[in-house]
């Protein structure tokens, strides 16, 4: 349940569900996020242009012609969250990894003072829970590390990042879609495609809400992979 | 399908495809873009007859040259532009914004500059044969996405149009351009995070529109604006028109092509009504920023959808 809404500017609402980000407050965004969407999708809502789930918080933006933020703000006290379910919509994945592509894992093991294959092994048992996706189209913030392998981001980032790398910054994972700059510990690389510029129907693979298992895999099966897509 | 292409012989500074926008996709990185200039897009399409939802071309400051070099057209630019057509015989006309012309093949638009403002809008009758993404032709080249590859127009680009022209008329409207620099807002999310003074100076110091102005943000250069509680906040969703502040203090408006999520405070909102007028504004230019209420900038933004509905319907055919 959000603790708090508000407007932002004359065609978005903030859904505020406090401060703290953990899996279960951000659970509860994204069944409203699921909600709202659903909704709309059945004309119960008409005007919602864009519903954005982050950590701890969900903003709807909507067209200003056909609905406005009071009308919205009804619609959102009258929710009953005990009837919110998030099952139906979340997706398992397996996403294979190749650890031969780590950039950082030399460093980690240095400072985190734990042998590699031990980083390596705890990084792939980890169930991951996708928290949001975005800043850049298919890129998602995932969660939580064992805090054995908690790290601080890069003191100088890198201002080239393969494709499909993966990163880790304190109980977070990611995964870069795109070759971009970054400031992430990359641990290895995924030969998946996250975002199909193609796919009209279905181009980002991944939601909010899913979860992720890393499967590691040999730099020939990362290649086979690569040339599949 | 037509067949009927211009050719661009010269691009332009930032020339790309855009519609109403993308929409339903932040959630998943994918910002709506679109016209930066809802206003002059609309009117755009309406003087060549066109739906609304259709794909025009958006250029800034300094326009494309583009031959026809295939088939006849009708085409109208709006916004504040300086333009030509040159003729197959090699004579030029020069051109008015808000009406529609007669385009034949060999014919070129030459469009030269924005005046005072950045963007500007083409449309043609029957629009452009591009292939949409997602429901929308808008480019959004920061992450490659809509047509053209999601690349800025280039020289030697074909661009294809829907249609042979059909419509015998041409058309007209005349209405005066907005030119005040105060920017109404509403207090975001975070405006308490700023101390006393800054937060009454922002509203009676000017800011300036700097050189770091895109289609993705505004940066603006004035009084620092000074943040007692915490200048990161956890990433959150967000919304066209935000003024977030970063460490620095200075006020940063995110624009049309705004990264889906982010997280500095936010002191306030540009009001959708005062939109259009804003990202016309060039850099160099002082704005201000009244703060009104929620009631208001709704009751603005339905006098914002009458004039503009008042200004199309006040299209004339030109005798």
């Amino acid at each position: 349940m959000f603790k708090k809404l508000s407007n932002i500017g004359d065609c978005g609402i903030v859904c505020d569900f406090g401060n703290e980000v953990n899996q279960k407050i951000n659970t509860e965004v994204i069944k409203l996020f699921y909600y709202v969407r659903q909704q709309t999708f059945n004309q119960n809502l008409e005007g919602i242009l864009n519903c954005t789930p982050s950590y701890n918080k969900l903003i709807i933006n909507f067209d200003l012609k056909k609905i406005n933020a009071t009308k919205i703000l009804n619609f959102l006290k009258s929710i009953d969250f005990t009837k919110l379910k998030l099952s139906q919509n979340k997706k398992k994945w397996t996403i294979p990894i190749c650890y031969d592509f780590a950039m950082d894992l030399e460093n980690m093991s240095k400072v985190l003072k734990i042998d590699k294959d031990e980083i390596i092994n705890i990084h792939s048992k980890t169930v991951f829970f996708i928290y949001m996706i975005g800043f850049v189209p298919g890129h998602p913030f995932m969660g939580d590390l064992d805090s054995k392998l908690f790290l601080n981001r890069l003191k100088t980032p890198r201002v080239k990042i393969p494709a499909g790398s993966v990163g880790i910054v304190e109980k977070f994972c990611n995964i870069y879609p795109y070759e971009s700059p970054g400031g992430w510990n990359i641990i290895g690389k995924t030969p998946t495609k996250l975002f199909n510029k193609k796919d009209n129907n279905k181009p980002c693979l991944l939601s909010p809400g899913d979860t992720v298992r890393f499967k590691s895999i040999s730099k020939k099966e990362f290649e086979d992979l690569g040339n599949e897509q | 399908m037509s067949n009927n292409f211009f050719e661009v012989l010269r691009p332009g500074i930032n020339t790309t495809f855009q519609d109403k926008g993308r929409f339903g996709m932040q959630h998943l990185g994918v910002a709506p873009s679109g016209c930066m200039d809802h206003k002059s897009f609309l009117i755009a399409n309406a003087l060549v007859s066109n739906d609304e939802k259709e794909g025009v071309l958006e250029f800034a400051y300094q326009g494309p040259l583009l031959k026809l070099a295939k088939g006849k057209t009708k085409f109208a630019i709006t916004g504040n532009v300086l333009f030509q057509i040159i003729n197959s015989k090699n004579e030029t006309i020069s051109g008015e914004c808000n009406r529609s012309y007669d385009l034949d093949e060999g014919d070129q638009i030459d469009i030269l500059a924005t005046r005072q403002s950045v963007y500007g809008y083409l449309s043609v009758e029957g629009g452009f044969e591009v292939e949409p993404f997602c429901n929308s032709i808008s480019i959004l080249a920061r992450a490659n996405i809509g047509p053209n590859e999601g690349k800025k127009i280039n020289i030697k680009n074909k661009i294809p149009l829907k249609t042979n022209r059909k419509e015998k008329n041409n058309y007209a409207v005349n209405f005066s351009l907005e030119k005040k620099n105060v920017i109404r807002i509403l207090k975001g999310p975070q405006f308490d995070y700023f101390s006393e003074s800054s937060k009454k100076e922002f509203f009676f110091k000017e800011y300036k529109i700097t050189n770091l102005t895109d289609r993705m943000g505004m940066r603006l250069e004035g009084k620092v604006l000074k943040n007692i509680v915490s200048t990161n906040i956890r990433s959150e969703g967000i919304t066209k028109g935000a003024i977030q502040v970063p460490e620095d203090g200075q006020p940063i408006v995110l624009l049309t092509d705004h990264p889906t999520i982010g997280g500095y405070p936010k002191i306030a909102n540009v009001i959708s009504a005062d939109y259009d007028l804003l990202v016309q504004k060039i850099p160099g230019t002082n704005i201000s920023f009244k703060c009104i209420d929620l009631q208001e900038a709704e009751q603005l933004y339905k006098e914002w959808c009458s004039n503009i509905s008042k200004i199309i319907k006040d299209i004339k055919k030109i005798k």
